[in-house]
């Protein structure tokens, strides 16, 4: 069977026609298989779910008891047959129970990746190559300019800042699931053992990931802390409220922003961010490229992002390439809109 | 480098004066001389280097990467520099992982590398340089800084470094020379204060405040006098007694560039010590000339004796800051006005005369006499004249712009309502934007009326109207070339632009005939339809109004002044 009858695009999503499933379907479906949790991915309303055990408890704590008629949970590496194919999950080190897709139809695999990264991150089990024949790839960092470098040495910026302004709250824009709980490992790797703050749109999602065995020492809600108490501390919080009313509970806030990207200068000024951190949940450039090459595949579709540069590199190294037009899947850090649970802030 | 880089990433995105003073100064003091003296230089405008341009970047990368990816990437981020820095594959092969060179090693090895090397060095420390590392270096050798530090900025950071006034280190500053190892050295307390030597040194001068009209409520007409606002280019003239007593005559551009040697003609008038803050204007039979004739002079490679006799130069004097030894900027402005007119008698020479004082009692009455300089005294001059200038009677001569003390108020620009026809996408912060406007105003054709381009601007609106305009060019455009999308402009379809300018020159470069000077987008008119814009006639009835300067000049030079006025300004 050709890959292109195994998983088509369709409007509702990527559809595996002989196994009867969607991969992360944008509208309601019958059957959908969930590689992470972040909203535009991972949504309410199918009949049956199936992803990891992690993934479906973010479900449950986005959209409540009920977001499916019916839940399976699968472990990385367990092997499903569904329909005339053969599914398996596998780590995709994005953020904690992410998984890429491995579907297989008779000789041929083809991996959806969904969102991934190859760089090292305390929150999540690490990326794992799998070979396959044809590799789905996002590419929201798909351009030669992406180069995320070193978290740590980020980390040690944002640390150097706060040394540097001790009258001065820090306030760190960073994605409620995943990116900030990484943020937060990384600041307890680096030494710093200080409480830090929460926005309450995180406190859910953070004791969540605590749960799960994430050690992310002392956390406090930055809501009812006194102004004062607040100079020298960090506090993360959703990206949009971060040049919100809400920020006015801060003395003097330098504002930062952890993201990909924040490698672009331009990006960083448009969104009045005074210390932009490159801490992505995604692959850059190089790892997009290291990975493509590890997969072995000799197809490559490229779903969301700058399909362009990372179709015409495949050319350069003799892969065959195309863009998968696929709606519906942003990156997590343009969303602009507060995410639903921020209404636990109460207007405050 | 490395650290130098840290600094102005960080200052780039830093929007507060404070926290700039603070990240300035933290790093002048933990970073060694000499690296802390070449920063300090750079962030003041005081380093160049010739032979780094664009060009030769860009042939860096083709060298280096794919051209697809190289113009996919350039497209996205919009900054040559940025873009090479960020996607710049580093080859380390065969290199035994060298440090990143140090800022000193940058500055000493391009002061001497002959230019053929220079692609190969470049090359080697972009290989070392991390990718904020290499932004910088790019930005530094191609002078595009552009971080919005003034030079004063940095100069009152190294004063902190000492908790000195700042204005001690712009008195001295003249004397100095990257990489400032003597001036570190005063203010970290290790050292002499460093004096001038120079005879005949340059003196900081004092800027105005552009007035507004809610500051004439604050402000008494009887504490302050006031000039006619020349259009010219401001100069600080100096003489002093050099060696064996031989007079020493310098002419200084505003930011303290020396210029003496362009104007030959000048020089010998200023026999006397002493040093004169004044407007450099060409008069012609007792007439200043518009600045569209100054303009003939300046920037030219050689001054030839036609060029001095075509375009005679004058001092017109409207301050003194010393005289005989003597420094009198802390007397009041009517103080040294008395000494400057003395002064200026004492010279008795033709090419140098003082700025008249306007005589006022209130504010119309001010008004009154900006409005109309020619019957307000000025007479033939008035061509020359852009506005007034208001100085308090008791100031002392304050080096920058302190507030209260002096103001611009100039005339009123002109206002026409013309058309968006094509939007450019613009550079750095606004990359991503569709920033720079092309507008046209109607003239009538055989196939009906047409709209035909007078002009471009750049600025002018806000933050807001600019994602406003942005929205509407992707929503409205007709056709893209390149960079550039054509933006649908039809007589009721379309966006009118209510563009302010500062005057009209003929121009053969425009198909209209006309080029307007230093227009900006003064208002949005989304009210208006661009059929009611205005036509070619009204520009015409203006170039026609306004006083004339030499009818051929080409208005596409008027940027040139840039060169000899402005050191490092503040981004926009």
């Amino acid at each position: 069977m050709r890959p292109q009858d195994i998983l088509t695009p369709q409007p509702a999503g990527l559809y595996c026609k002989p196994g009867d499933f969607y991969i992360d379907p944008v509208r309601p479906v019958a059957r959908a298989l969930i590689t992470h949790g972040h909203s535009d991915h991972a949504r309410a309303g199918h009949g049956r779910v199936l992803a990891t055990q992690e993934t479906l408890d973010m479900m449950q704590l986005r959209h409540g008891e009920g977001f499916a008629a019916a839940t399976q949970s699968v472990r990385y590496g367990e092997t499903l047959t569904l329909g005339g194919v053969t599914v398996s999950f596998h780590p995709a080190g994005h953020v904690l129970g992410s998984a890429q897709i491995a579907v297989t139809c008779g000789a041929t695999r083809i991996v959806a990746s969904g969102d991934y990264k190859d760089a090292a991150d305390p929150t999540c089990a690490p990326f794992e190559v799998v070979p396959c024949d044809v590799f789905i790839t996002e590419a929201t960092f798909g351009l030669p300019v992406f180069r995320h470098g070193d978290a740590a040495g980020e980390i040690a910026r944002l640390l150097a800042s706060v040394a540097l302004f001790p009258e001065r709250a820090h306030l760190v824009g960073a994605y409620s699931l995943g990116k900030a709980q990484r943020i937060i490992a990384l600041l307890r790797a680096a030494g710093f053992d200080a409480p830090i703050y929460l926005h309450g749109a995180m406190d859910s999602i953070t004791r969540y990931y605590q749960s799960r065995g994430i050690a992310l020492g002392e956390l406090r809600p930055a809501t009812g802390a006194r102004k004062q108490d607040l100079a020298g501390t960090i506090t993360l919080a959703p990206p949009a409220a971060t040049s919100d009313v809400w920020t006015r509970r801060f003395p003097d806030p330098v504002t930062a922003f952890a993201s990909g990207w924040m490698r672009v200068r331009a990006r960083g000024r448009q969104k009045g961010i005074e210390l932009p951190l490159v801490i992505s949940d995604h692959a850059d450039w190089d790892g997009l490229t290291a990975t493509i090459a590890a997969t072995g595949a000799g197809e490559i579709w490229v779903t969301h992002g700058q399909e362009d540069a990372l179709v015409h590199w495949c050319g350069t190294r003799g892969l065959s390439a195309r863009p998968l037009a696929l709606v519906g899947y942003g990156d997590e850090d343009a969303e602009d809109a507060l995410p639903t649970t921020a209404s636990a802030e109460g207007g405050s | 480098m490395q650290s130098f880089a840290h600094l102005i990433d960080r200052l780039a995105y830093e929007p507060g004066r404070t926290n700039k003073l603070r990240l300035i100064t933290h790093y002048l003091a933990e970073t060694p001389d000499p690296d802390r003296g070449y920063a300090l230089a750079a962030l003041t405008g005081a380093l160049s280097f010739k032979h780094a341009k664009p060009a030769l970047i860009r042939d860096l990368v083709a060298a280096r990467a794919d051209p697809v990816l190289f113009a996919l990437s350039y497209d996205y981020v919009g900054d040559l520099s940025e873009t090479v820095a960020l996607m710049w594959p580093a080859d380390r092969r065969g290199r035994n992982a060298p440090p990143p060179p140090t800022l000193t090693e940058v500055v000493d090895t391009l002061a001497t590398l002959p230019k053929r090397e220079l692609p190969a060095q470049l090359s080697r420390w972009l290989d070392d340089l991390d990718e904020t590392g290499r932004w910088a270096l790019l930005k530094l050798i191609t002078g595009g800084l552009r971080i919005g530090i003034s030079a004063r900025l940095a100069k009152t950071a190294a004063a902190q470094l000492g908790g000195h006034d700042p204005q001690e280190v712009e008195l001295i500053w003249p004397a100095l020379a990257p990489p400032y190892t003597e001036l570190f050295a005063w203010l970290e307390g290790r050292g002499d204060k460093p004096v001038s030597r120079d005879p005949a040194p340059f003196r900081p001068v004092m800027l105005a405040h552009a007035i507004e009209d809610a500051d004439f409520d604050k402000l008494a007409a009887t504490d302050f006098a006031a000039e006619w606002k020349w259009d010219g280019i401001r100069v600080q003239a100096v003489t002093g007694r050099g060696d064996l007593g031989v007079p020493v005559t310098r002419l200084y551009s505003r930011t303290g560039e020396d210029i003496t040697a362009a104007f030959p003609d000048l020089a010998p008038a200023l026999g006397h010590v002493g040093a004169i803050d004044g407007e450099l204007l060409v008069v012609r039979e007792r007439r200043v000339q518009s600045f569209n004739v100054l303009q003939q002079r300046l920037n030219r490679k050689t001054v030839t004796p036609k060029l001095i006799k075509e375009f005679p130069i004058h001092l017109r004097a409207y301050d003194l800051l010393a005289e005989d030894g003597e420094d009198l900027r802390d007397l009041a402005f009517m103080e040294r006005r008395a000494r400057l007119e003395r002064f200026i008698a004492r010279l008795g020479s033709a090419r140098v005369d003082l700025s008249p004082l306007v005589a006022f009692t209130s504010w119309p009455e001010l008004a009154a006499a900006r409005a109309d300089p020619q019957s307000a005294g000025a007479g033939a001059d008035s061509e020359a004249i852009e506005g007034v200038m208001l100085k308090r009677r008791a100031a002392a001569y304050v080096p920058g712009r302190p507030r209260g003390e002096w103001w611009k108020w100039k005339r009123d620009p002109h206002i026409v309502d013309a058309v968006l026809m094509y939007a450019q996408r613009g550079h750095g912060k606004r990359s991503s934007y569709y920033s720079d406007y092309t507008f046209g105003v109607w003239i009538a054709t055989e196939s009906g009326d047409q709209l035909v381009p007078v002009g471009k601007a750049y600025f002018g609106f806000t933050d807001e109207e600019l994602l406003q305009i942005d929205r509407f060019v992707r929503a409205n455009t007709v056709a893209r070339f390149g960079p550039v999308r054509e933006v649908v402009h039809e007589e009721e379809q379309g966006l009118v632009f209510e563009v302010a300018f500062e005057g009209l020159q003929r121009s053969t470069r425009h198909r209209s005939g006309v080029a307007m000077r230093f227009p900006r987008i003064n208002r949005l008119r989304w009210d208006k339809p661009p059929r009611d814009a205005d036509r070619l006639e009204t520009l015409e009835r203006m170039l026609k109004a306004q006083p004339a300067g030499k009818p051929d000049a080409d208005a596409a030079d008027h940027d040139r002044r840039q060169d000899i006025g402005n050191g490092p300004t503040e981004l926009l």
